[in-house]
């Protein structure tokens, strides 16, 4: 008998190790049935958001905001600082259809590649109430051939040139805004000239005239409608004059020794911002609020801002609601709510990301808006002056953004290793090729 | 319905129960058959848990990566495969930037494994001392194999960061200009081995420390009256005594060079991280693989890269047997 009840027990646990060990297994595979992170439960709807860099909504606190006129939405967001860190996870997330939020951010560069290959996991927000206010060739960014459209806009970069008016005093540069822009107006080797000019007067050799060329060829490119790929989607990027053109100068700007051979949102950058080692940057607008958070309370009024030579759109992104989401409904009304004219408005006077909402751009806070930390300058003029020289249509391809940083490594070739330009345009070329192909 | 157990508990001969259990002899060759089950079945139940998760993320992730290794197919869209053959094979054998990765995995893993493991043989030597507070020193000995990849690579980052970096802090104080440690390639391989070699020393010091432990006392004492010096003891007992830990810990320290990964992506952070430096300077094959599979979301192309880095390892694998054998006949 004790003999049975002990084979009966062994078997028992025997069983038990196979099932749970099968059950590890499934269990496993099963975790990602739920798919988004958010849900309802004892009447409390809980929305989560995956965002990257500095888009505002956490930070000036809108998202507290809609809680507090919402007590039954809890929002939950999750900001990661690097685009690049934050689209590789996005991408593994589609991917496996697991691990997504409700509302992901998506960024400019990987626009046309999620409205190509992954707009069936995008709620389709085209002819959502309330949302005809965007300026149409934002919108026309995120509507993929069928007309869906897959994200709403938050921001859009017009671009002008940061610039410290004490360090341009002490190499004898004006430092009046608009004087400043009178330097380089119409034409970027001049802003390059300028840069010459700052080296060869300059009292201190360890400030640099700007933080890297990579920021310039951005500036360059993004002004032009057509940048990497043509509206056929196919590259032209090795024949594009514009590309050329870019790459010239930037190089130029590297090989002449103006560079502080940094890489913007790299390490090196912040503390260079603090620190003082470089003395102008290319500025989109929503890089505003990056510069007056790194570069602290002690540089305030130190900075500055003036024209760019020329008027592109650099960056800006689109707030995307997942198929999945077992909350679509509230999570689009938080999307068009964040999206709203006022609330794009006020983006801007905190930080000053600008509106891609045309209602917005008609708004006096817009118009009339003035950045305390940088001198009092009349961004919303500056800014909105920029945004009416992009060019109306900006045709996107699938692997901008990556393309966009192999351009940038391409420079840094140039700058931090001393490659000739010839040398570094050729590992770009095979790089591209690569990573498109 | 009567059940056989309760009608002849002893397993007597009695009348054929109705239900089909059959009769005595029947009962008796069930018996040994269940008996023989759970002697040589139950063992196997007991191993199965490892077994069966070995199969599901090891076993058929192999398998699966080998198939689509042989297929162009794009992360976004897993689920489109075109047949391409070895075609991924002969491009990655034809790609200098494989060639790179592998050299550069080399150079790092010797930067960061031989003075690991000499560091670790020296501070085992010195832990098995008689010393006040040893558990102390053991447990702290043990502390940087806690800290997570990430926070550590992270701190290494800053401390070589070049404006602003304290290493490069130091270096002034004698003089020396600041040193761009990310973008100069030696500099960078140096600085990325020494966040392994932070990390790993005392985990293998302890490792070498258990086995000196294990060599009897009398040794030493045996070597002290012929006169042997501490540090011939060191060469002539503690070394031969512990041989066979120190292969295992070059084994395991080769395998954990060849797939180095995080450490030089944190070390590059951003873009730069992933291809390991604008020049590939510090490219190792992990980075290649992630580029390649998570950068240009060509998943067959790191699938190539992956099962590269795995028949690698057992080349690597056999060459040890192999000269282990050779040494082994000439001792």
């Amino acid at each position: 008998m004790g003999k049975v009840r002990r084979k009966l027990r062994t078997r028992a646990v025997a069983a038990v190790s196979v099932v749970s060990a099968l059950g590890l297994v499934v269990g496993c595979g099963g975790s990602d049935g739920g798919g988004t992170g958010g849900g309802k439960k004892d009447g409390k709807t809980t929305i989560t958001m995956g965002l990257f860099g500095v888009m505002g909504f956490k930070e000036t606190g809108l998202l507290d905001k809609y809680m507090k006129e919402h007590p039954d939405v809890v929002i939950k967001a999750d900001v990661a600082g690097d685009e690049q860190t934050y689209y590789t996870a996005l991408q593994t997330h589609l991917a496996a259809g697991s691990g997504l939020k409700d509302i992901q951010g998506i960024e400019i560069g990987r626009a046309k590649e999620l409205s190509d290959t992954q707009k069936d996991k995008f709620v389709d927000l085209a002819g959502a109430a309330g949302t005809d206010h965007f300026l149409p060739w934002k919108q026309s960014q995120v509507t993929t051939e069928d007309k869906k459209v897959i994200g709403l806009g938050t921001d859009i970069g017009p671009m002008a040139v940061c610039y410290r008016k004490d360090l341009f005093a002490q190499a004898g540069l004006p430092t009046d805004r608009d004087e400043v822009a009178k330097l380089w107006e119409g034409d970027w080797s001049k802003y390059v000239e300028a840069g010459k000019t700052f080296k060869k007067k300059s009292k201190d050799d360890k400030v640099a005239f700007m933080d890297s060329s990579s920021g310039l060829f951005n500036a360059m490119i993004y002004g032009n409608s057509q940048q990497f790929y043509d509206k056929k989607g196919e590259l032209i990027y090795e024949t594009n004059p514009v590309v050329k053109d870019a790459w010239k100068l930037a190089s130029e700007a590297a090989t002449s020794d103006l560079t502080a051979k940094l890489r913007q949102f790299q390490p090196g950058w912040d503390p260079g911002l603090a620190n003082s080692t470089f003395a102008s940057t290319v500025c989109p607008a929503w890089m505003l609020a990056h510069i007056s958070e790194k570069a602290g309370p002690k540089n305030k009024g130190k900075w500055d801002v003036a024209k760019a030579p020329q008027g592109a759109n650099w960056g800006g992104s689109f707030l995307g609601v997942m198929e999945k989401s077992p909350v679509k409904k509230e999570a689009q009304d938080l999307v068009a709510w964040l999206t709203a004219p006022e609330q794009q408005a006020y983006l801007f006077k905190e930080i000053g990301n600008f509106p891609s909402s045309q209602t917005a751009l008609e708004m006096p806070e817009v118009v009339d808006a003035k950045s305390d930390y940088f001198a009092g300058a009349p961004i919303g003029q500056i800014f909105g002056t920029a945004a009416k020289e992009i060019p109306d249509e900006q045709v996107l391809g699938r692997k901008d953004g990556t393309i966009k940083d192999i351009f940038s490594q391409g420079l840094t070739l140039i700058e931090a290793q001393g490659k000739s330009p010839n040398e570094a345009w050729k590992t770009t070329d095979k790089r591209i090729q690569k990573a498109a192909g | 319905m009567a059940i056989s157990t309760s009608t002849s508990p002893d397993g007597a001969p009695g009348t054929a129960p109705p239900d089909g259990t059959g009769t005595g002899a029947e009962r008796q060759r069930r018996r040994t058959l269940l008996h023989r089950l759970d002697v040589h079945g139950a063992p196997y139940a007991f191993v199965a848990p490892f077994f069966v998760v070995f199969a599901a993320f090891s076993f058929y992730p192999l398998i699966y990566t080998s198939w689509i290794s042989l297929h162009r197919v794009e992360l976004s869209t897993l689920n489109v495969m075109e047949w391409v053959g070895f075609d991924n094979y002969t491009a990655l054998w034809e790609d200098d930037r494989f060639w790179n990765a592998l050299l550069n995995t080399f150079t790092i893993g010797v930067l960061s494994t031989v003075p690991q493991l000499m560091m670790a043989l020296g501070l085992a030597h010195l832990l098995n001392y008689q010393l006040r507070g040893s558990t102390f020193f053991r447990v702290a000995a043990l502390t940087p194999y806690a800290t997570s990849v990430g926070a550590a690579a992270l701190v290494f980052t800053m401390l070589f960061e070049r404006d602003f970096g304290m290493i490069n802090w130091m270096l002034s104080l004698v003089g020396i200009d600041n040193i761009d440690f990310e973008n100069n390639k030696w500099a960078a391989q140096t600085a990325i081995s020494t966040i392994v070699i932070w990390r790993w020393t005392g985990y293998n010091a302890l490792l070498y420390l258990a086995a000196m432990q294990a060599i009897p006392r009398d040794r030493y004492e045996a070597a002290a009256i012929d006169g042997a010096s501490r540090w011939q003891q060191f060469l002539k007992v503690t070394v031969p005594g512990i041989r066979s830990t120190i292969v295992f810990t070059i084994v395991l320290s080769t395998i954990g060079a060849t797939q180095l990964f995080g450490e030089p992506l944190i070390f590059g952070q951003g873009p730069n991280g992933i291809t390991g430096g604008a020049d590939n300077q510090y490219q190792t094959l992990g980075l290649l693989l992630y580029e390649e599979g998570w950068k240009n979301y060509q998943m067959g192309r790191a699938a190539t890269v992956a099962w590269a880095m795995f028949l690698l390892l057992i080349v690597l694998f056999v060459v040890q047997r192999v000269v282990k054998r050779v040494l082994a006949r000439k001792a």
